[in-house]
């Protein structure tokens, strides 16, 4: 084939190659500028942007929860109140980030792209562990910018269908994967009381509903303690996003029934402000 | 030394043309039918893993007859432009007619230069619109023409005995299993006017874009026992939808 003959409006000669499923490799060859992580950014210096709070995620039997709350903050303004930081990744898979909204949102797209692009090209969709691997790769080209103040932190959570059993992956800014086997998860700056709540709080063999439940409480605990975090707005009506992930695939809670979930959550903690008392031996 | 022998444009083109359409002519047929919900995509082909039926985007879907290794490598390029224009600009921005025009600009630039072969492909992209009149379906030839296609279209051997078929018989508002019989049908007839083949599901690479479907990406194939009952007239089982799904390319 001769090489690419600019001006003629045919497919230039990268996009005919064989070789690569991956579109970020593609991406990476064929227009570089378009890859987050390409950008050059002016040394020593830090950018101030929204950043996006908590997210948690646990394991039930045949599935696995995924939600986050609703706050972006930008140092100690409340840069939006209805952010979504939840998207579904593909069928079986959703991905929760914290961190640095604009770049955050951009990453999800390219990720859920990533792996659209495979499943077209394949013909079949990447193993579970083989989606994990592909964000590590993603989080680690983004190292440069977290360094200086615009970091992503995700957590990928889904249905594995070779296993039949819902997972969860969390991810440090170095790209550093690490499977969550106690059955929960949570991350952003809410997280250690998130994580407190629900390690009190989990038990295994938990049902959808009960995971959605324990989802609302946990990231309440978080918007108690943490400042940057949003706790349900009734007023507004802004809810936690919640997601469920199971066999038949992604679906996200509608607003009615998280409601439900997080209005008897608030009645609950009129009588007891700090929530449920798990027993003391 | 000798002098190379004159040969006119006219000749050269028409030699390549011939090229072309011989490869072509040897490879069996796909039809594209459109039908209530949708259009439907109806390929000869006995192979599970090497399809000459796919997705490229949410509502675009290509089918081609001819050389395997060709045909991939412009579907590949046709998933790469639509999810590089989906990512730059937004999803909805990636249209059956852009993705006919780079095939087009593809194709006419190799059948016109010297130094490449022809490609010995043709093409059909095809998306699905909001109502059957917002259907587009484009065939692509290996000098790089576009047809504006309606209603049925065929591409492949025996492609006119069996466009006369279908073009004959087509109507709008066939139903799925109608609308799969038809092709079938068309698929399974003999060009030299004796009794037609019988043609199983496993023969078959059946794929509809389903503008019912409830899911962003409206390309779903038609596989195993939905297909057999399908073809066999059952209406019913049009409706069953993701029940396959492990099975399915989702």
């Amino acid at each position: 084939m001769e090489a690419n003959l600019s001006g003629t409006g045919r497919l230039p000669a990268a996009f005919l190659t064989p070789g690569s499923s991956s579109f970020l490799d593609f991406l990476d060859s064929h227009a570089p500028q378009l890859l987050p992580g390409r950008r050059a950014l002016p040394e020593g210096m830090t950018v101030e942007a929204p950043h996006g709070t908590t997210i948690v995620s646990a394991v039930f039997d045949g599935g696995v929860v995924l939600a986050g709350d609703r706050r972006a903050t930008m140092g100690n303004v409340i840069a939006q109140r209805d952010i979504e930081k939840v998207f579904p990744a593909d069928e079986y898979s959703a991905v929760g980030i914290a961190g640095t909204a604009g770049l955050a949102v951009e990453m999800v797209r390219l990720f859920q792209l990533e792996l659209e692009h495979y499943e077209k090209i394949e013909g079949t969709v990447l193993s579970f562990e083989g989606k994990a691997n592909r964000l590590t790769t993603m989080i680690r080209s983004n190292l440069a910018m977290a360094m200086q103040g615009l970091a992503v932190v995700p957590v990928f959570a889904g249905y594995d269908l070779d296993l039949g059993r819902g997972r969860i992956f969390t991810y440090d800014v170095t790209g550093g994967r690490s499977e969550e086997r106690a059955g929960f998860a949570a991350t952003g700056s809410g997280s250690v009381f998130a994580r407190g709540a629900m390690k009190k709080l989990y038990r295994p063999g938990l049902t959808g509903e009960q995971a959605a439940t324990l989802a609302v409480q946990a990231l309440y605990d978080a918007a108690d303690d943490d400042s940057a975090t949003g706790g349900p707005d009734l007023a507004r009506k802004i809810f936690p996003i919640v997601t469920l992930i199971t066999e038949d695939g992604f679906r996200r809670l509608d607003e009615d029934e998280v409601a439900a979930i997080a209005v008897s959550i608030t009645d609950q903690r009129r009588e007891h402000p700090n929530g449920p008392q798990a027993p003391l031996l | 030394m000798s002098t190379p022998f004159y040969v006119s444009p006219q000749q050269a083109m028409a030699d390549r043309a011939e090229y072309a359409r011989k490869g072509i002519a040897r490879g069996r047929s796909v039809v594209v039918l459109t039908y209530a919900d949708g259009i439907v995509f109806v390929a000869e082909n006995t192979s599970r893993a090497l399809h000459k039926v796919s997705e490229i985007y949410d509502k675009i879907a290509f089918a081609a007859v001819g050389r395997y290794n060709e045909f991939e490598n412009l579907r590949i390029g046709g998933v790469r432009y639509a999810d590089l224009r989906g990512y730059s600009y937004d999803r909805a921005d990636v249209t059956a007619r852009g993705l006919a025009n780079v095939y087009a600009q593809t194709l006419g630039t190799i059948f016109s230069s010297v130094g490449e072969k022809p490609y010995e492909v043709e093409l059909i992209v095809a998306e699905v619109g909001r109502t059957d009149a917002d259907d587009q379906i484009y065939r692509l030839t290996p000098d790089g023409s576009v047809v504006d296609e309606k209603n049925a279209v065929v591409v492949g051997g025996n492609a006119d005995s069996i466009g006369n078929y279908l073009g004959q018989r087509h109507r709008s508002g066939l139903s799925l299993a109608e609308a799969l019989k038809l092709a079938v049908d068309g698929l399974a007839r003999d060009p030299n006017g004796g009794s037609p083949r019988t043609l199983t599901p496993e023969q078959l690479e059946v794929a509809v874009l389903d503008r019912k479907r409830p899911r962003q990406r409206k390309f779903k194939r038609v596989l195993g026992g939905q297909l057999a009952r399908l073809l066999s007239g059952d209406e019913s089982a049009a409706a069953e939808d993701e029940g396959d799904a492990s099975t399915d390319t989702e």
